[in-house]
């Protein structure tokens, strides 16, 4: 336990020390009388490559550097060593902040950025240089997804360091913010993670008992999750070693947001542990629409050119279970929403497809 | 001392009927053209003499004429070369009299515009003209007159002669009219404003009818050369000029009359056009038949070796002086100006200035403001059928990295024997190849100055600029980095910021 504890610490300290790395760097070259130069890999599209033993996107070789000597690149480096100062300083106070904040904060040291994107870019850009996620920096976004489930935590945020909790006391879930993602994880009688995309069906699974039944932490991504959510999962799945199965609607769109909880995005290529490779996609799948008949929708033009896009991203080559199911979306030409079982009655989800899929998933391993 | 020559010539009748042809086409108009051409009668007088011009106008008001129209008195002092007493009730009471009938540069022609506006006072009041005058000698005369239109003649109504005990030397014009001042307001101050431009060695003053002041005070007492009287070139007579030169000669004989009366003819270029002419040098002008009259001119106009105008009958601004009379109206923060070299249009000599100013109280109008002149009178309007418009509209102006919403004005001064106005209301210029191959040269040497002044401007700024973001962020990097790498003391950046400004023009 003690060591596990440790763990977290031993990572804000990592943060810190790279921090101070920065700083240290640009101080040593403005005092040799050197205008400060910084590289770091480049983020550019031809730059970032999918890596199939990561089971992830990549950046490549080409790097980019920055110098306060180019007119164009002073502002931007002004706004990094901000940044990297304005992190250091909620690190270390223990302190959370997000990216609007962020935008703002930098007004009172006269370092206005232009726009809310310019502002992201930077904290993308010190993710980057540090190869550490703006999380860890104790920048969080707005978004925020719920866990639900026999899981006990136990806090680090300052105020609550040594509580704990199980998070099945509040049969909405826990928020899954700044204090949850720091907190180490004490002891669990789960077996397994089921990350759920809707909110309204993680509801149904609470109401139905579906943690005690399938001793699962259930979490509600809310749409795409959050990279914050994204970590947390590789975390149950690293730290206490459950495997994780993901259900969203049966359409490319819920593909995607399983695939990128599995391989995660381009735009994260700069960083690690925000996927979970080893996650599986449980449905709702073209098969079980079939195969359950469920009630459909026609697929409009954009879910068809979204699928003949997925068809030829990398992250879908690496196993055939994607590429069978969206050549079936494309001949059925139908897509179904997880609600659709309620066409069978309410618990019919859970009492009969949810096991079915389980048991396919674990006859799979 | 050069003295006026003064000559009968027609009648006011036909100008009575024909008042439209003087620009006096309505009552805004009317007044407008009334200042005018008093006003340009005064400079020309203190010209003619290098005095640095003052001239005093005010307009008062009289008195309802119609529901749109009031009745005026307009005023006009002025300290030019005044006029010889016996040639004072002639030069107001007689309609194409005047003492600009040889050719030199003037403001008016004609002898049209000051007559016309006190014949139009006449006509729309019934009121006489006040002419009080000296030329500086012991006595000021002062007349009371009316025109008597049928007879072009002046009427004398009173004669006073005073004694002139200050020496005083000048003219005093006063007469009433009918016109709709508040309409024709905004010109007649936009007429003295850029009167003041070209003529900055003039103190001009106008009072209005509501008593407000305006004042335009000169900013130098240099004067242009005064232009020299000289005779007709051969290109530019017509049968009409012609036989009056035929009628004045005294010569005898071809030769001497080709001589005597036209501009740069001497005995070689005067016995070979002879030749060509196929008319025996020793023939007697006054002899010649209307059928020879008309034969001569159109072979005055065909031979081709004559040879060109000079320039010394033209009096124009000078660079120094148009810059003068610019700064002082428009205060650019640049200017720069373009004589062009004489040229000639069928027999008339001309010379172009012109004129760019950019920035400073040039207005922003989101086009170019052009000011027109010709021979120092500002063309207020019909801008777009000018000559200098066009040109202006047809250049290439990216070229020259020069956009017609910056604040730029541009000031033409065309100065000829003879403006090639398009219409008898003296208002612009017509589009003469010969004018326009000057207006546009000129206007590409002064676009090419003002690009390097706006490429010399854009550089600094950008300098400036950049320094500013160095001088802005380089210190920030050093506070932030220093708190970042738990220092104590800030890094030293004044070597840094140093370099920045050495070798900053190295860097983009």
């Amino acid at each position: 336990m003690a060591q596990k504890k440790a763990k977290i610490a031993e990572r804000q300290n990592e943060v810190i020390a790279s921090l101070k790395n920065f700083g240290t760097q640009i101080y040593n070259q403005l005092d040799q009388g050197d205008f400060p130069t910084i590289s770091m890999p480049s983020r550019s599209t031809e730059n970032i490559n999918y890596d199939p033993t990561l089971r992830q996107f990549i950046l490549g070789e080409k790097s980019v550097s920055r110098s306060a000597r180019n007119i164009r690149h002073i502002k931007p480096f002004t706004q990094l060593a901000w940044a990297a100062m304005f992190s250091n300083e909620l690190t270390t106070q223990r302190k959370t902040s997000t990216l609007r904040d962020v935008y703002y904060s930098a007004q009172a040291y006269e370092m206005t950025f232009t726009d809310q994107q310019e502002s992201n870019n930077i904290i993308t850009d010190l993710e980057t240089l540090t190869g550490f996620a703006r999380e860890d920096f104790h920048i969080f976004p707005e978004e925020r997804s719920a866990i639900f489930g026999d899981l006990d935590i136990g806090y680090t945020v300052p105020g609550y360091e040594g509580k704990t909790l199980n998070l099945t006391s509040h049969p909405d879930g826990v928020l899954i913010g700044p204090a949850l993602t720091s907190a180490e994880f004490i002891n669990t009688r789960a077996d397994k993670v089921i990350a759920i995309e809707k909110g309204a069906l993680f509801t149904r699974f609470i109401e139905e008992n579906v943690h005690n039944k399938h001793k699962s932490l259930l979490i509600s991504c809310g749409g795409q999750a959050p990279r914050q959510t994204r970590s947390f999962i590789r975390r149950l799945h690293d730290e206490l070693n459950l495997p994780v199965y993901i259900l969203t609607d049966g359409d490319p769109w819920g593909m995607h947001i399983a695939q990128v909880i599995i391989s995660g995005s381009a735009n994260a290529a700069h960083l690690r542990d925000l996927n979970t490779p080893d996650a599986v996609w449980s449905g709702v799948w073209a098969t079980d629409i079939v195969e359950y008949k469920l009630p459909t929708d026609p697929l409009d033009e954009v879910d068809i050119k979204r699928l003949n896009e997925l068809a030829r991203d990398p992250r879908y080559q690496n196993d055939p279970l994607w590429q069978r199911e969206i050549k079936l979306f494309l001949k059925i030409k139908k897509k179904a929403e997880q609600e659709a079982f309620s066409r069978y009655g309410l618990t019919y989800i859970v009492d009969e497809y949810l096991p079915t899929k389980l048991e396919a998933a674990k006859g799979k391993k | 001392m050069a003295q006026a020559t003064f000559e009968e010539i027609s009648a006011s009748d036909f100008f009575y009927r024909n008042r439209d042809i003087a620009g006096l086409t309505n009552p805004s108009r009317a007044i407008f053209v009334a200042i005018r051409e008093i006003v340009e009668n005064s400079l020309d007088a203190a010209e003619s003499q290098k005095i640095p011009p003052d001239v005093y106008v005010r307009l008062s008001y009289e008195g309802e004429a119609t529901k749109e129209t009031q009745i005026y008195k307009l005023r006009v002092e002025d300290n030019g070369s005044g006029i010889p007493p016996r040639f004072i009730p002639s030069a107001f009471g007689q309609v194409l009299y005047g003492s600009k009938y040889k050719l030199k540069q003037a403001r008016g022609t004609f002898g049209l515009g000051g007559k016309m506006a006190v014949l139009y006072g006449q006509i729309t009041t019934h009121q006489p003209v006040f002419v009080t005058s000296s030329t500086g000698q012991e006595k000021i005369y002062s007349f009371k007159l009316m025109i008597d239109i049928q007879r072009n003649k002046p009427i004398i109504l009173d004669r006073k002669v005073l004694i002139n005990k200050d020496q005083w030397r000048g003219t005093i014009v006063e007469f009433t009219l009918e016109g709709d001042y508040l309409r024709a307001m905004p010109k007649i101050i936009e007429y003295f404003k850029q009167t003041a431009m070209v003529n900055p060695y003039a103190n001009i003053t106008f009072v209005d009818p509501k008593g407000r002041l305006y004042k335009f005070t000169r900013g130098t007492t240099v004067m242009p050369e005064s232009p020299k009287e000289t005779m007709p070139h051969p290109y530019g007579v017509d049968v009409e000029l012609l036989q009056r030169l035929i009628q004045i000669t005294t010569a005898t004989n071809m030769s001497d009359f080709l001589k005597r009366q036209f501009h740069r003819v001497g005995e070689i270029t005067a016995q070979k056009f002879l030749e060509f002419a196929a008319i025996p040098p020793s023939k007697n002008p006054k002899k010649l038949s209307h059928e020879e009259i008309v034969r001569l001119m159109q072979n005055l106009k065909k031979y081709k070796e004559f040879l060109p105008p000079d320039a010394s009958c033209l009096s124009p601004l000078g660079e120094d002086l148009l810059k003068a009379g610019i700064l002082k109206e428009l205060k650019p923060e640049y200017l720069v100006v373009h004589q062009r070299k004489p040229s000639t249009y069928a027999g008339h000599p001309f010379i172009v200035e012109l004129a760019m100013a950019y920035g400073g109280d040039v207005p922003k109008r989101g086009t170019f403001v052009i000011y027109r002149f010709a021979n120092k009178i500002p063309l207020l309007y019909d801008e777009a059928s000018d000559v200098s418009y066009r040109v202006i509209q047809a250049m290439n102006w990216r070229r020259y990295k020069v956009a017609p919403e910056m604040p730029i004005a541009i000031v033409v001064h065309i100065c000829s024997t003879k403006v090639p106005y398009k219409t008898v209301g003296k208002e612009f210029i017509s589009d003469r190849p010969e004018v326009r191959r000057e207006v546009a040269n000129a206007l590409r040497e002064v676009a090419r100055q003002l690009q390097h002044f706006l490429a010399r401007q854009e550089h600094v700024h950008m300098e400036k600029k950049r320094l500013g973001i160095f001088s802005k962020y380089l210190p920030k990097i050093a506070e932030f980095s220093t708190t970042l790498a738990q220092k104590e003391k800030l890094p030293d950046i004044d070597k840094l910021l140093k370099s920045v400004q050495k070798y900053g023009a190295e860097e983009s």
